[in-house]
């Protein structure tokens, strides 16, 4: 029991690597398939560098998030800042479960928006002038990537506060 | 992400797709009053006009540009041989007329195929067909020996036309690709029933059609080959009852009709590829459109050549990818 009683830092600094690690994964492949697409364009029409180039960019933005959470996440714990602290189990465990949704949603939904990037990027290859519509296609997923961060955001905040 | 393969290439293909000829096009090129209008309007689009060999040097000279843009952008895909093996058999066909006849002829052969001609040539003369692909072995050996005992070029011509269909079936249906497989069993249904009216129009006999007619899941080349002895009308009657019921009415008309609505099936089917990013699926989707631009911008060509009436020349049109 003790053991466990031990592993809440654990525990959080876990969510946090997870919060990090897989919307960052997705987000490197989520941009280096856009990237392909967007070179693919590019080489046989260099005008068009600028408008692929954001839509390429569109799938990065989970690992961002990611990012972000787990910062928000080390300092809360103390990991950053040097101030560690120890925490307990359950609320080891409730810095986890908070970041999930960033981790989760931001895996999936990077890798969903770069296919919709993707296509769009195929869309401004024929018709550029359509290059707004091409980006709410794609910016449409980033809802959800937004919805999981504020979930998180929201989660490790309220966290902090808990005596538990 | 295993689609991830072919994404920079399905962008590249997005791009060229741009440069091919739409509907709006065509007619425009319909509407130059001369050969050498259309050679002028052809030259502003960026074609080879001034290959060697007219207009069919330019032609050769833009399916081979295509080839090289695929080779380019997806390298040597297995999935493409399929589309190659025409290139291949009829490469082996020349190279045995050539050997047997010992005439050289400069400019029979085609450049791209999965075989390269030098080993095709080297095979038939050496009489050791074992360095062909395995394909084009058994049907090479039977084809050069008919023609070296028999002197009888038509039946070469027909050992080598089956194996080809039989090579492009297989490999369609060996492939993931949906646009090859669909390519493979129309390329060689569409050849079954060609095959088939010009066994009916010249009153070819069964066993000639049974060893022409290269088994397909969309046709029963038995009743097809029974239906091609009795005449036009049982093919169309036994078509009726097929997936080219539709195709009757173009076979009624003319054989040209008939593969005028065979290209347009074709087109039909592959045109989603325009909407799909991913997979190698588009990039044979373009491969088949610049196949058939080339092929309509030889027709046009050849009606103006030869003062044919736009009617006629219009009959002859298939439609556009784009």
């Amino acid at each position: 029991m003790n053991i466990f009683n031990n592993l809440g830092i654990v525990f959080a600094l876990l969510g946090a690597v997870l919060a990090a690690l897989m919307p960052g994964i997705a987000s490197a492949k989520g941009v280096g398939a856009a990237g392909q697409a967007a070179a693919g364009v590019v080489t046989d029409d260099p005008a068009k560098f600028g408008k692929v180039l954001v839509l390429q960019l569109l799938p990065g933005t989970q690992g961002i998030y990611g990012l972000l959470i787990a910062f928000i996440t080390l300092s809360q714990i103390g990991i950053m800042g040097g101030s560690a602290t120890t925490i307990s189990a359950v609320k080891g465990l409730l810095y986890l479960c908070s970041c999930l949704p960033m981790a989760i949603v931001g895996y999936k939904s990077a890798l969903d928006q770069a296919k919709a990037s993707i296509s769009s990027i195929g869309l401004v290859a024929k018709r550029p002038d359509q290059f707004g519509k091409a980006m709410i296609f794609p910016a449409m997923v980033e809802t959800y990537a937004i919805l999981a961060l504020l979930v998180s955001i929201l989660s490790v905040g309220g966290v902090g506060n808990l005596h538990v | 992400m295993a689609e991830d393969k072919f994404i920079y290439a399905v962008a590249r293909v997005r791009t060229k797709e741009l440069s091919l000829f739409n509907a709006q096009t065509v007619e425009q090129l319909m509407a130059c009053k001369s050969y050498e209008e259309c050679l002028k309007f052809l030259a502003e689009r960026g074609w080879d006009t001034g290959a060697e060999g007219g207009a069919a040097g330019m032609l050769a000279s833009e399916r081979e540009k295509t080839l090289d843009f695929i080779s380019d952008i997806a390298g040597k895909q297995p999935d493409f041989n399929v589309l190659l093996y025409k290139n291949d058999f009829h490469n082996l066909k020349a190279a045995i007329k050539q050997v047997c006849t010992q005439a050289e002829t400069p400019g029979i052969f085609f450049s791209h195929g999965t075989v390269s001609t030098d080993t095709i040539l080297k095979a038939v003369k050496e009489h050791d067909f074992s360095m062909l692909p395995k394909q084009m072995r058994t049907a090479g050996q039977e084809a050069y020996e008919t023609l070296l005992h028999t002197h009888d070029g038509q039946l070469c011509d027909v050992i080598l036309d089956r194996a080809a269909l039989d090579a492009i079936y297989s490999a369609g249906k060996k492939s993931g690709n949906e646009v090859i497989k669909q390519y493979a069993e129309l390329t060689v249904a569409e050849s079954n029933i060609r095959i088939a009216v010009r066994s009916a129009m010249t009153g070819k006999k069964r066993d000639f059609l049974e060893r022409a007619l290269a088994p397909c899941d969309t046709l029963d080349v038995k009743q097809l080959a029974v239906a091609a002895t009795s005449g036009i009308d049982e093919i169309c009657a036994y078509l009726a009852a097929t997936p080219y019921d539709r195709a009757v009415p173009a076979l009624k008309k003319s054989l040209a009709a008939f593969e005028c609505w065979c290209d347009n099936a074709l087109i039909e089917r592959i045109r989603p590829q325009k909407y799909n990013p991913f997979t190698v699926a588009p990039i044979a989707a373009y491969l088949l459109a610049r196949e058939n631009e080339i092929n309509m911008v030889r027709i046009i060509l050849s009606g103006k050549l030869n003062n044919l009436s736009d009617t006629s020349v219009r009959e002859r049109l298939r439609e556009t990818y784009v």
